[in-house]
């Protein structure tokens, strides 16, 4: 059994007096991937940002790599998470260039040799090295995806927090875009936490999954289980009966 | 026949030259649900919105033939066109949030659009617009009348769109992904209510969507869209027998909850593609 | 020099920073080149300048030097302009006060924009208690009619024209700071800013390079909108006697001490009017411009 890396107990998140995340406990093993999957309103981007330490109104224990996390998070703490954004296109800062974006956190983390890593990146997320000095509006939903990724791994990150990295795009480009995570988790030993709607975009990546509604984690369970339906919370095998239903290609 | 199109293209003109993102899609649609599939750029909304002339003013569309229930769509006049959009062709676009007015009463709203289109008393029209709400299956109609867009859910929006749609009684609904804002309940819910109105109202159904599996249950007929073109057109209920390369390739790289694959296929677009 | 050609600047695929930087101004100067209005504005600021810089060469007379019993003469070959009510040359009037009312100008908004700008984004991005003390500060500085606020800080300190200047910025931030506070509050939680702060920049840097430059294009029209209304105030100021001081010419103050010869010698006034006019004009032409370039979607 790989050691943990990530270990969640008993988080909650209040937004003014609405309890949006009400005691949710998880773990994940080093180079493992552990997927969330919920409705709208049920709780799973706020775990992510709360992990990532976007938002710092949570209660409980965050830990990383045996680690406890407080709500502000040192320098050190953001190269080894780093967070993947659903919308390829708002999570780019449109003003300025690829190059521009990826050479960021490398001048925050004062890490040298930028040119070199840069390269690197782009090859690594299999971008031409012509989309680097371009806009992001310049490229396609996919292209920014890709973008996105990189930077998220430019800082050689241990863990990354992906928030339905392919929602918003086509089905063709995410069968791209679930490849390319699958073979960089392999690469880098990264482990993943993928928070998504879609029951078949988790449990492709994802071999344990946990099941949120209303802000409680109601099940946990594999993969496996999933696929041959031996859940045990009705909200699990409604989203299940619903995904399986779309698969039947008539 | 409700709409026939043929040889319908559509162009853009820019400073770097002319693009054509429609490039010759004939279709026609009766008293049937007929779903178009394509990928971002496909043209599929383009195609939609052609139909009830609601393109930007620099977009040149030409057809041999583009017809509403007889009616000329290309040369009609702008009188003409009111008559039909949104009286006798109602439209749905994706997200509720935007196409409600956020200071005005769900109720004011849908009543609105029925007496534009049916006249009538103001007692009158209440009643009818509370039988509308209760038909899209809104299960407190009284209160949600009173209701201000914001304080509804999406899939409530939605519901209310189909609603107003269906007030002046189309015989054409246009859905634009109606349902991609929405979850997975509620978009199943949404797109049954909207099959169950279109079949029993006698309705023709457009629905526009990304999502092949999705479309094939809701619709009688699917057309694939591909960079302009529909490259294959075949009834929902034979989408495994599915011959365009393109079509087979948007099946097969879906990710699959009960048939896992190790990797996922990707689609390799084919030059030959845009020709056919 | 072959390292600057049209077609290295011009490159899709610029293979290093640098040339990617150049070609992407060599691009922002061509999208200027092709807006005929913010050329036609670029070439009126620069022309003033260099004739104001150039004043001592092209001046026909001593912008001072009185001649009463030639006063309030028509426009002539001795006196291209005619004469103000002392018999002083306008032509070389104006010339010289191009140096005072331009760079009054100018030093007015090299003080106003930064100030500006860093409140409303600090404001904006901290959001909360910050916010409301910056925002009232900035309220109350809004309540105050301008020029009375002007008038009180020059009458403090010794008139003067940089105390004009002193008061004009003092009084001009407050509009700024609302509008690059609304333009911070709706990128502050957009994810590419969540992206940035997961890097762990700290705020500061995250301000100066990722949320300040949003907000600098809708800047530079509003200042240019308001440099019209600058010069007014100077001109007031030194109507006033709390601005450019007499002798010194002011196109303002040309405006102000002239204007009751409006309909027996209409060019009097009218001369500096044309002048302010023009270069309103200009920096509006400019300012418009200059936003569509600044925004790389609209290329």
């Amino acid at each position: 059994m790989a050691p943990v890396m990530i270990d969640v107990d008993q988080l909650r998140v209040r937004f003014g007096d609405n309890e949006v995340v009400k005691g949710v406990s998880f773990q994940v093993p080093s180079g493992g991937s552990f997927g969330i999957v919920g409705e709208s309103g049920s709780g799973k981007s706020t775990v992510l940002r709360a992990m990532s330490g976007l938002n710092s109104a949570w209660t409980g224990r965050i830990a990383i790599n045996g680690q406890s996390l407080g709500a502000r998070r040192d320098r050190a703490f953001f190269r080894t998470v780093q967070m993947v954004f659903q919308d390829p296109y708002g999570s780019l800062h449109p003003r300025q260039t690829i190059d521009r974006i990826l050479s960021e956190p490398l001048l925050v983390h004062g890490i040298s040799d930028i040119e070199r890593r840069i390269e690197k990146a782009l090859a690594e997320v299999a971008l031409p090295s012509t989309a680097r000095f371009r806009y992001p509006h310049q490229l396609s939903g996919g292209q920014r995806q890709r973008v996105a990724i990189a930077r998220a791994l430019i800082s050689e990150p241990e863990t990354l927090l992906l928030d339905e990295p392919t929602s918003a795009l086509d089905v063709s480009v995410q069968a791209e875009i679930l490849n390319l995570l699958a073979d960089l988790r392999e690469r880098r030993h990264l482990t993943y936490i993928l928070v998504s709607h879609n029951l078949a975009v988790v449990t492709h990546l994802c071999p344990q999954v946990g099941v949120m509604i209303g802000g409680e984690m109601v099940e946990q369970l594999s993969a496996d289980d999933l696929r041959s339906g031996q859940t045990m919370h009705p909200h699990t095998a409604e989203l299940r009966a619903l995904s399986v239903d779309l698969e039947e290609v008539p | 026949m409700l709409v026939d199109i043929q040889n319908l293209r559509i162009a853009f003109e820019s400073r770097s030259g002319i693009f054509e993102a429609v490039r010759g899609v004939s279709l026609h649609i009766g008293t049937e649900k007929l779903g178009i599939v394509g990928e971002s750029g496909s043209g599929k909304s383009l195609t939609a919105r052609a139909l009830m002339r609601l393109l930007p003013t620099n977009a040149r569309v030409t057809a041999d033939r583009m017809a509403f229930d007889g009616i000329d769509i290309l040369n009609a006049d702008e009188k003409a066109m009111l008559r039909i959009r949104g009286k006798r062709a109602g439209f749905i676009l994706q997200d509720p949030k935007y196409s409600l007015n956020p200071v005005m009463t769900i109720g004011r709203q849908v009543t609105e659009a029925w007496k534009t289109h049916k006249g009538g008393g103001r007692k009158e029209a209440r009643e009818a617009v509370i039988d509308l709400l209760a038909q899209v299956r809104i299960r407190d109609p009284h209160r949600v009348y009173d209701l201000y867009p914001h304080e509804v859910s999406g899939g409530m929006g939605q519901r209310i769109m189909i609603a107003m749609m269906l007030a002046p009684d189309p015989q054409l609904l246009i859905a634009d992904e109606p349902t991609s804002a929405l979850d997975a309940t509620v978009q199943a819910e949404i797109l049954r209510l909207m099959e169950d109105l279109v079949s029993r109202r006698g309705m023709g159904l457009l629905l526009i969507s990304h999502d092949l599996p999705l479309v094939s249950h809701f619709c009688d007929r699917v057309a694939v869209m591909y960079a302009g073109r529909i490259v294959e057109e075949l009834s929902a209920g034979s989408l495994a027998q599915a011959q365009h390369p393109y079509t087979r390739g948007l099946l097969n790289c879906l990710p699959s909850l009960i048939h896992p694959k190790s990797r996922l296929p990707v689609l390799n677009r084919d030059e030959a593609w845009l020709q056919s | 020099m072959t390292a600057f050609s049209q077609q290295w600047l011009l490159t899709e695929t610029p293979s290093s920073r640098s040339q990617a930087a150049w070609g992407r101004r060599y691009r922002a100067w061509l999208a200027l080149r092709s807006n005929t209005l913010a050329m036609i504005g670029l070439v009126v600021i620069v022309t003033f300048v260099v004739l104001s810089l150039a004043a001592p060469l092209l001046a026909t007379h001593d912008p001072g030097s009185q001649d009463l019993a030639n006063r309030l003469a028509r426009p002539s070959a001795a006196h291209w302009f005619g004469t103000d009510e002392l018999g002083r040359d306008l032509y070389s009037r104006i010339l010289y006060g191009g140096r005072v009312t331009l760079g009054m100008v100018i030093a007015v908004v090299v003080l106003v924009a930064p100030l500006g700008l860093a409140i409303g984004c600090i404001a904006g991005y901290f959001g909360g208690i910050v916010d409301r003390i910056l925002m009232r500060v900035t309220d109350v500085f809004l309540a105050f009619p301008r020029l009375i606020l002007a008038l009180a800080f020059v009458a403090a300190l010794k008139p003067g024209v940089e105390s004009a200047i002193l008061a004009i910025a003092l009084t001009a931030w407050p509009p700024y700071a609302r509008l690059a506070r609304a333009e911070t509050m709706t990128v502050r939680n957009s994810d590419y800013i969540a992206a940035c702060r997961l890097t762990g920049a700290p705020s500061g840097r995250i301000i100066l390079r990722h949320v300040a430059p949003l907000c600098i294009p809708s800047l530079i029209v509003r200042i240019t909108l308001d440099m019209s209304s600058i010069i007014i105030t100077a001109a007031s100021l030194g109507f006033l006697g709390m601005g450019a001081q007499p002798p010194s010419p002011e196109w303002g103050a040309m405006i102000a001490t002239t204007k009751r010869f409006i309909f027996e010698q209409w060019w009097v006034p009218t001369i500096p009017g044309i002048a302010i006019f023009m270069a309103s004009l200009a920096f509006n032409f400019l300012g418009d411009g200059l936003r569509d370039v600044l925004d790389p979607k609209q290329r």
